[in-house]
């Protein structure tokens, strides 16, 4: 049985397509109408309301909640000042990456974390030794991304924001709420998520679509964030990589060099989970784009006689990448058309020499059953970082 | 004043097909110099914000020809370029909910089930047979056009169009040759028999010509914009986020970053030529500049007749260029209102205000529409496509509020008065449009905050269109591929030498497709002409 959010009253009503998914053992929409096109554009163009609230998320405090979430995570989170929040990922001791979240410091004493994975054991059992208390509040709060570049305008409609800045967090009344506000997202795009009370969940959920009328503001599913955030080269847990927790062998697995996350891993400092591996071994592999060459996807179409259709959700099933000999080389995880891009893109893996920008692979595309390659080409992440996303 | 700078090419009105040629060209390398009469770049294709916080796309207001390689080529999403499409397809009703066609084909059989089974169930077929005949004319339309009367030299690309044609089969070619000839209703009454359903159908087929729905060649007209496509695929028609001319400021962002010289408030006078070549233009305000080719991106009456000058060309040319028919049939009347507009027949803010709505209750509603024009007025009761953009691009109007834009046909350029009378005709004319409006939302009169009425004549005085033709020339069957503008200098190329032809007059025509602007360039880059 699949759990209800705290909003589960609203989006089930607002689902008019009968889609959803299972989000880490909850119930959420996978696209509100038929077609989740309006939801995408909703998020591009005016706003979009997501109901975030399956993240797993757990409240660190206490006198060492800095130094226990430093020796957790990759990055050196004493050091973060209040009301900031920072992107970032943990390992198991031998460098393979369990998960990815954002930490928020709250107050002096208090954290909150993120995790897309249910992984509590994991955080909780490196825990002993520090003074603090984990607490899993996942079902105590509604968290709500409202993303998009009309987001700000809406908000400041309900409450007093105060230019918050990327990747800064502060509590806010919103709409005679009290919430807690962070300038992050899944999307790449201008956007912010709520936390609040699990029990003002629907207040909160009707005063944003009341208010949102103005401003574009549509309900979007998962399908529409699963375009978005390959558009901002975010890479998914269970997608892009696979936790160490879920791993049979060492190859599955991966270290954060080899996930685009290299740049959030902070060595030089007091000892951490996985630093003496990562120290050693930063992995063979890297992440990447690829574009592909959208004429030969119409080729391939036009020689069944068909003109070319792309599914409206992404694909999350991984295709082989191949070099120039026909050698498989490497994988893409996740790929999508991207609507505001007007070209087919995908997050892909391969050995360190394949991965530099420019490089022309091949990609399994299969129309009508039949297998075969399209070319791409290697480009950097993210494929869409409009600068709203930072302005302030 | 003499020139200082000698250019690879002058590009002459800075529309968005001329925008087009010069991002190409100067990508390519060459020095390009683009000069635009007014103060804002994007001709046809622009934003005016005449009550603040109001953003009208003054003329053209939905976008969908608009090629997918122009906006690969040209990194246009990176310059800002967003299309978000339209969510369907509305006709309002007097009595009756009205009908609303979904891209998802369950929803609209639904609809269409309400007027006719039979049609609901035929209606995916049509849109079958008429992606089949796209299939055909679309490699077309990027191609330079096919010309017949130098078969030797191009005869690798005649006979691509002989094995293209082979390629239908028998019937598929009937079917090709009916589809040139006949009327838009002629080819909807052999496929339904719903008159609710035809009309909306049939009015594809007149926008931007002095024809009616029972006209013949009109069937054609409404293939080519059957065509319209977003993303590579068959899709709806799409909105630029803030306004169309957005679509302009990115292609020209475009053509900045690769190096394009723009100027505006730079009206051409004359283009200069020696012993029948063009070699550069000279400017209203005295300036002249210089260059290897130039390029108009104007209609060919305003290139050959303002610009050139008919002593410059011999009498057949003048003759043909004299008989391409521009005949404008439409305006446009765009609204800022206080409130939503509510449909009786459909009330609510609902995903079916997100399309285009289209006023065309009957066939014989537009036929009617279609004889006063004949006779030199403007439709008591006109043909409307209506958009209400803010409700799906926020950025356009101020929070709560809306824009409202009405295309409206028919307003023939030629009154039975002479087109001067306009002048006095246009404010009656905008009475015309909004109590038309008022019929189908009544309270409509009184959300209207300001109102912007643009007749066939504003559009030529404004927005440079000679005659007020939306296309520069009507998209006649016999005015496209190989005889756009003329027989024998379809292939962007005039008898003046280096003096090129880049926007809607040419191959293949009008529209926001940049396909004109994209293959003039293509021609004079791959055949060395610059
Ligand atoms: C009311 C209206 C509604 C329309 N709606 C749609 C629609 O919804 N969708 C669609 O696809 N198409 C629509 N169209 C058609 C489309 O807008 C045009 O076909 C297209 O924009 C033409 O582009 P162009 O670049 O070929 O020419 P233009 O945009 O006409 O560009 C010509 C340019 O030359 C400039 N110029 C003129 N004289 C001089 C001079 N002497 N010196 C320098 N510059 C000069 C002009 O100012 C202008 O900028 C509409 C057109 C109109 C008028």
């Amino acid at each position: 049985m699949l759990l209800p959010t705290p909003v589960h009253s609203r989006t089930f009503a607002a689902c008019r397509s009968f889609r959803f998914k299972d989000w880490g053992g909850y119930l959420a929409v996978a696209a509100y109408d038929p077609s989740s096109e309006v939801e995408y554009y909703a998020v591009r163009h005016g706003c979009g309301l997501f109901d975030v609230s399956p993240l797993r998320k757990y409240d660190i405090s206490g006198p060492d909640a800095g130094a226990f979430l430093s020796y957790l995570t990759v990055r050196d989170v004493a050091k973060l000042a209040v009301g900031r929040v920072s992107y970032l990922c943990w390992c198991n001791d031998d460098g393979q990456l369990i998960d990815d979240g954002t930490v928020t410091r709250i107050d002096a004493e208090h954290y909150r974390l993120t995790a897309t994975l249910p992984g509590l054991h994991w955080v909780d059992d490196r825990a002993s030794g520090f003074n603090v208390t984990v607490s899993d509040v996942t079902d105590r709060l509604v968290a709500l991304a409202l993303q998009g570049p009309q987001a700000r305008g809406l908000l400041e409609q309900l409450g007093e924001l105060n230019k918050l800045r990327f990747f800064r967090s502060r509590a806010v009344r919103l709409a005679g709420l009290d919430c807690y506000l962070t300038r992050t997202g899944y999307t790449g795009d201008l956007g912010y998520e709520i936390w609040a009370d699990a029990a003002d969940g629907p207040a909160l959920w009707d005063a944003l679509l009341a208010a949102g009328a103005a401003f574009g503001l549509r309900p979007a599913g998962l399908e529409a964030l699963d375009i978005c955030r390959i558009e901002a080269g975010f890479v998914l847990n269970g997608i892009d990589y696979r936790s160490a927790l879920q791993c049979h062998t060492a190859a599955q697995s991966s270290t954060p060099y080899e996930c685009g996350l290299g740049w959030a891993v902070d060595l030089e400092r007091e000892p951490f989970v996985g630093q003496a591996a990562l120290r050693k071994r930063r992995g063979e592999e890297r992440l990447f784009g690829v574009v592909a060459d959208w004429p030969a996807i119409e080729a391939l179409f036009r020689l069944q006689g068909l003109p070319p259709t792309i599914p409206s959700a992404a694909s999350r099933e991984g295709v082989p990448l191949y070099d120039g000999d026909g050698c498989q080389i490497g994988r893409v995880t996740s790929r999508t058309w991207s609507p505001q891009l007007k070209q087919y893109i995908g997050i892909a893996a391969a050995p360190q020499a394949h991965a530099v920008p420019g490089t022309r692979l091949q990609m399994e595309f299969t129309v009508e059953y039949q297998r075969r390659q399209v070319p791409v080409t290697v480009t950097e992440l993210p494929f869409f970082d409009p600068p709203r996303k930072r302005s302030r | 004043m003499t020139a200082t700078t000698r250019y690879d090419a002058i590009i002459v009105g800075g529309g968005h097909n001329g925008l087009v040629c010069a991002a190409y060209l100067a990508g390519a390398g060459r020095k390009v110099l683009l000069l635009e009469r007014r103060h804002l770049l994007g001709g046809a294709a622009v934003t005016e914000e005449h009550l603040a916080g109001f953003k009208y796309s003054a003329c053209s207001y939905v976008v969908s020809l608009l090629r997918p390689e122009i906006i690969h080529d040209l990194e246009l999403a990176k310059h800002g370029l967003s299309i978000i499409p339209l969510a369907c397809s509305f006709t309002p009703d007097l009595s009756g909910p009205g009908l609303v066609r979904w891209p998802d084909f369950a929803r609209t059989h639904d609809e269409i089930s309400r007027l006719s089974r039979r049609d609901a169930d035929r209606y995916p077929e049509f849109g079958k047979a008429m992606g089949k005949m796209g299939d055909f004319i679309r490699p077309l339309l990027m191609q330079p056009a096919p010309d017949p009367t130098r078969l030797p030299r191009r005869l690798g690309e005649s006979l691509s169009l002989l094995r293209r044609l082979r390629k239908l089969g028998p019937r598929g070619l009937a079917q090709f040759v009916q589809l040139m000839t006949q009327s838009a209703v002629d080819l909807l009454d052999r496929w339904f028999e719903s008159d609710r359903l035809k009309a909306p159908m049939a009015c594809s087929g007149i926008i931007g010509t002095f024809l009616g729905v029972r006209s013949p060649t009109t069937a054609y007209v409404l293939l080519h914009h059957y065509m319209g496509e977003i993303d590579g695929a068959y899709r709806a028609w799409g909105f630029a986020r803030g306004g169309t001319g957005a679509i302009s400021e990115a292609i020209a962002s475009a053509a900045r970053a690769r190096g394009a010289e723009i100027l505006c408030e730079a009206a051409v006078e004359k283009i200069t030529t020696r012993r029948g070549s063009a070699r550069g233009v000279v400017l209203e305000d005295g300036r002249e500049f210089e260059a290897r080719v130039v390029i108009s991106a104007c209609d060919p009456r305003r290139t050959f007749f303002s610009f050139v000058g008919r002593d410059q060309l011999d009498d057949d040319f003048v003759a043909q260029i004299t008989r391409y028919r521009y005949r404008g049939s439409s305006g446009k009347v765009n609204l800022a209102l206080d409130r939503l507009p509510d449909f009786s027949c459909r009330p609510g803010r609902g995903l079916h205000l997100q399309g285009d709505i289209a006023i065309a209750p009957s066939i014989d509603y537009l036929e009617r529409a279609y004889d006063e024009a004949k006779h030199g007025a403007f439709s008591r009761r006109p043909y409307i496509n209506l958009v209400i953009p803010s409700l799906t691009d926020p950025t356009v109007a101020p929070p709560g509020k809306h824009v409202m834009s009405a295309f409206v046909q028919y307003a023939p350029y030629q009154l039975a008065e002479g087109p001067a009378a306009w002048d006095q005709q246009r404010e009656a004319f905008g009475d015309t449009v909004v109590e038309t409006l008022e019929e189908y939302c009544p309270g409509l009169k009184d959300a209207i905050l300001h109102r912007q009425v643009l007749t066939p004549l504003d559009l030529e005085r404004e927005y440079g269109l000679t005659e007020g033709n939306i296309f520069h020339g009507e998209l006649s069957l016999e005015q496209l591929l190989f005889m756009r503008p003329t027989m024998g200098w379809a292939r962007y190329q005039t008898p003046i030498q280096n003096l090129w032809l880049c926007a809607s007059g040419a191959h293949p025509g009008g529209g926001l497709m940049g396909a004109p602007g994209a293959l003039c360039a293509r021609r004079l880059l791959e055949e060395h002409y610059l």
